[in-house]
Formats: structure tokens, sequence, C-alpha cells
């Protein structure tokens, strides 16, 4: 502006970030996926962060060798230690749920994290699994076992929701 | 973080339902407390659906413990402080 010394500065915005919560790996849908929407999160602009126990983790690693899709990696249990001891939090959160246990992980990060929860239900007993859920959430859900594309489908019709 | 190895558990339930684990406590156990997930035993956070139920047994603490692959386990840990804190949580609401 003439005549007006002060200059305007945007701050920097934050760049927002994703944890991935992994269940247990013997569903084969899960490490694609996961990879996928790895992928899909960083062309976001979007900084993804892997959480799962050793197995998980493991797979997705060997996949993946270069790390052209994996960032951040966390211990499963130190990434709910952090989120509930308000250490650390992020801005979405995806829970991979194919059995009893995964609705128990995404109650708990429904419960103790601030993100937008997204629930990706998957396996044999997805109706049943995503019946479970009652929370607010946004569900990406889907018969898938070894073929991963129904769940795809899902997550890019989800997607554009994670940049608003 | 703890490591629910340290403890001396007895394991009553394995594999359940988080349900199947709510259920066994309130009905097999006059004393119980309901706790939010992340809340810390033992230095351990619990994992479930809200509300999680904790049996007290005597000097006894029956808690609900999830893992990915082996669904929830309910363990029994004796431990008289970690009783009386919860006694205490629950006599403070």
């Amino acid at each position: 502006m003439a005549g007006n010394d002060t200059t305007e500065t945007t701050a920097p915005q934050a760049k927002k970030t994703a944890v991935l919560v992994l269940g247990c790996p013997q569903v084969p849908v899960q490490t694609s996926v996961a990879l996928y929407l790895t992928n899909r999160l960083s062309e976001a602009g979007i900084a993804p962060v892997i959480a799962g126990n050793k197995a998980a983790i493991t797979l997705l690693v060997v996949a993946d060798p270069k790390r052209h899709y994996l960032k951040e990696i966390m211990d499963l249990d130190r990434a709910v230690a952090q989120i509930s001891d308000k250490k650390r939090d992020f801005d979405l959160c995806f829970v991979f749920i194919h059995n009893d246990a995964g609705v128990s992980y995404a109650a708990t990060m429904a419960a103790i994290s601030k993100a937008q929860i997204f629930p990706v239900i998957y396996g044999e007993h997805w109706e049943e699994m995503a019946a479970q859920i009652t929370f607010p959430c946004t569900k990406i859900a889907a018969k898938a076992v070894h073929n991963p594309l129904p769940l795809k489908k899902v997550i890019d019709e989800v997607a554009p929701t994670w940049a608003a | 973080m703890g490591c629910v190895e340290a403890l001396n558990y007895e394991i009553l339930m394995r594999d359940a339902s988080f349900k199947e684990c709510r259920e066994y406590i309130k009905s097999h156990f006059s004393e119980s407390i309901d706790v939010e997930p992340g809340f810390k035993i033992f230095d351990v956070h619990t994992i479930g659906v809200p509300p999680i139920a904790v049996g007290l047994d005597g000097n006894f603490v029956i808690f609900p413990y999830t893992k990915p692959c082996h669904g929830t386990f309910l363990l029994r840990v004796e431990d008289a402080e970690e009783a009386a804190r919860l006694r205490a949580l629950k006599k403070s609401r």
C-alpha cells in the first residue's frame, strides 16, 4: 500500500499431520492400503505418521525399503502413551479395523485425541465391526480381504474432505 | 510408558471382546470403577470402548489389556497401593 511503511506478513501455516493406527496385519489388504493412504496424504500436503506393532511395521518397511512412501514410524504403545499424556497429537487419525481390538483402538483414539477420526474397516466381518462404532467419525468401510480395490475406492471418495 | 510384562499378572480371560470383559467384571466383582480410554493403570494406558470397567477385589485389580493381534486379555494383578488409588478415585467422584 502506497505511503504505508508497514508490511503485512502471514505466519506460515503448520503442516497438517495424520496418524495411521495399524491393526494386526493378518488381513492382507492392510499393508497395501496403508502405503496407498500414506502416499495420498503426502500428496495432499499432510504429514503421515505410522503407528503399529512390530509385525505390521516390518511388513511396511520391507515393502518400501527406500522410504518413498513411509515417513515417520512409531511403536503403537508409544503413540497411545504420547497422545494420552498430551505430549503429541494429530489433525487426522486413521484406525485400521478388522477385529474387536481395532474397534477398541478406534474408540481409544476418539477419546484421547483431538484428531478427526477415520476408522478404516475391512475384512470378512466389516459390517459387524462398522456397526460397533457409534462415536462421531467418518467411516471408510468395505468388504476387502485380499483385494484392496473396494477400500481404495472409498478412500478416493473421502480424500477430498481431508484438505478442508 | 509402562509394560504389562513387568507385572505379576494372572489371565482371567484371553482373546475376549471388550464387551465380554466389561460383563465379566460387572458380574463377578461387587466393586468396580469405570474409567476412560487412556487412563493409566500400573502405568499402562488402557485401551477400549468407554466406559472401561476395572474390577477391585481386596488388593487385586482386574483390568482389560488389548493387543492388536490377540484381542483383549482380562488381567488380575495384586497391588494394594494401586487398588487403594482406584478406590480413592472412585470415592472422589
